[in-house]
């Protein structure tokens, strides 16, 4: 009646597929740096379960920083997003065909 | 550390439920993110999904991350998301259907796949009775699976916050100051990205053929082809469907 650390390990490496297959399936630019989120989240899990099996704060520490660098990224990806629809009034990924304009 | 804590982080049966009930919920709002249709319902997913992972934080005897999970992800980051949500007025719908056929079945299959190799690469060493955290199988190195050592000792010598902190300013000091020079270009790139343009054509080069979509003159380019009533409000600011890029392309070679 206890739990392996490997549990842990399995729900991460299933939040990071659901995440992956969001990414793949949904249209919405937003929606999909939501699920580039969940992945991130579900590799800080992975990070911290591992940490507990080493006795080692080491991988909290890296969680951390893979927090700050998701907080950077989320500015700039948001910051994109908004450009994106002042130029096509819609956050459809699929109308985006290239980079420029 | 309080009775309860102490209890669901000793492998104690307490865990055992912890982790099924909070790892149901993440899983739970984890599909629901994938499947609502709606962008702000899915945002709600998300913060379920993120406070679902600061409790195993908690329970992972990581309770330094638990709280900047609540504080930076819940409370910060998906408040931004929120926000941009409202700003761009795009709560609307959100079609799942794909316009690749099949999408859907090669990325749930890609998905599937995905788990499996991931789970059977990572999980697979740490399911035996020895991998129970901190156990007494676990700490003499008997029975099945790798052993998890667990951070009891390491968090009553000196805390869970003091020996994050310590790590992260003596051995991580230069990732920290890299780290805020990161943060630094990325205000500066959002402040740039964020800059009002007043023609929208500026962003694109002179003599490209593709122009940006404007939304009243969309609206007027999509109104015939599509026949739409609502397209033609003029009170609407942005237009109600979802418009295509085909009508300002097509209307940009027109222009050129």
């Amino acid at each position: 009646m206890s739990v392996p650390a490997g549990y842990y390990l399995i729900l991460a490496a299933a939040l990071f597929s659901i995440g992956a297959v969001g990414v793949l399936i949904r249209r919405s630019v937003i929606v999909m740096f939501m699920c580039v989120e969940l992945m991130l989240n579900s590799v800080n899990l992975t990070l911290v379960t591992f940490a507990r099996i080493q006795a080692n704060l080491d991988g909290q520490v890296l969680a951390f920083f893979v927090i700050v660098v998701a907080a950077a990224e989320v500015v700039v990806g948001l910051a994109l997003v908004v450009n994106l629809f002042r130029l096509r009034a819609s956050t459809d990924a699929d109308g985006v065909g290239a980079l420029r304009a | 550390m309080t009775p309860v804590l102490a209890q669901a982080t000793e492998g104690g049966a307490a865990e055992l439920w912890t982790f099924i009930i909070v790892g149901a919920v993440a899983l739970g709002s984890a599909l629901g993110l994938i499947l609502m249709r709606n962008a702000v319902h899915a945002a709600l997913m998300l913060v379920l999904n993120f406070l679902a992972i600061a409790v195993l934080y908690a329970v992972l005897q990581a309770q330094f991350l638990a709280v900047i999970q609540v504080i930076v992800y819940a409370g910060a980051i998906v408040v931004l998301f929120l926000f941009v949500l409202m700003l761009l007025g795009v709560s609307r719908e959100d079609s799942l259907t794909a316009r690749v056929p099949g999408q859907k079945t090669m990325a749930s299959i890609v998905g599937v796949l995905l788990f499996v190799s991931l789970a059977a690469a990572t999980a697979g060493p740490f399911l035996g009775d020895a991998s129970v955290c901190g156990s007494e199988a676990a700490l003499e190195g008997t029975g099945d699976g790798e052993p998890c050592l667990g951070l009891a000792a390491v968090n009553a010598a000196e805390g869970n916050l003091r020996g994050v902190g310590f790590l992260l300013f003596t051995d991580y000091v230069w990732a920290f100051e890299v780290t805020s020079v990161l943060l630094v270009i990325a205000a500066i790139g959002a402040i740039v990205l964020g800059r009002r343009r007043e023609d929208p054509a500026e962003l694109v080069e002179p003599g490209s053929t593709v122009l940006p979509a404007r939304p009243g003159e969309d609206d007027a380019a999509a109104a015939p082809g599509d026949g739409a009533p609502d397209a033609g409000a003029p009170d609407a600011g942005r237009p109600d469907g979802r418009p295509d890029a085909e009508p300002s392309r097509a209307e940009g070679e027109e222009r050129t």
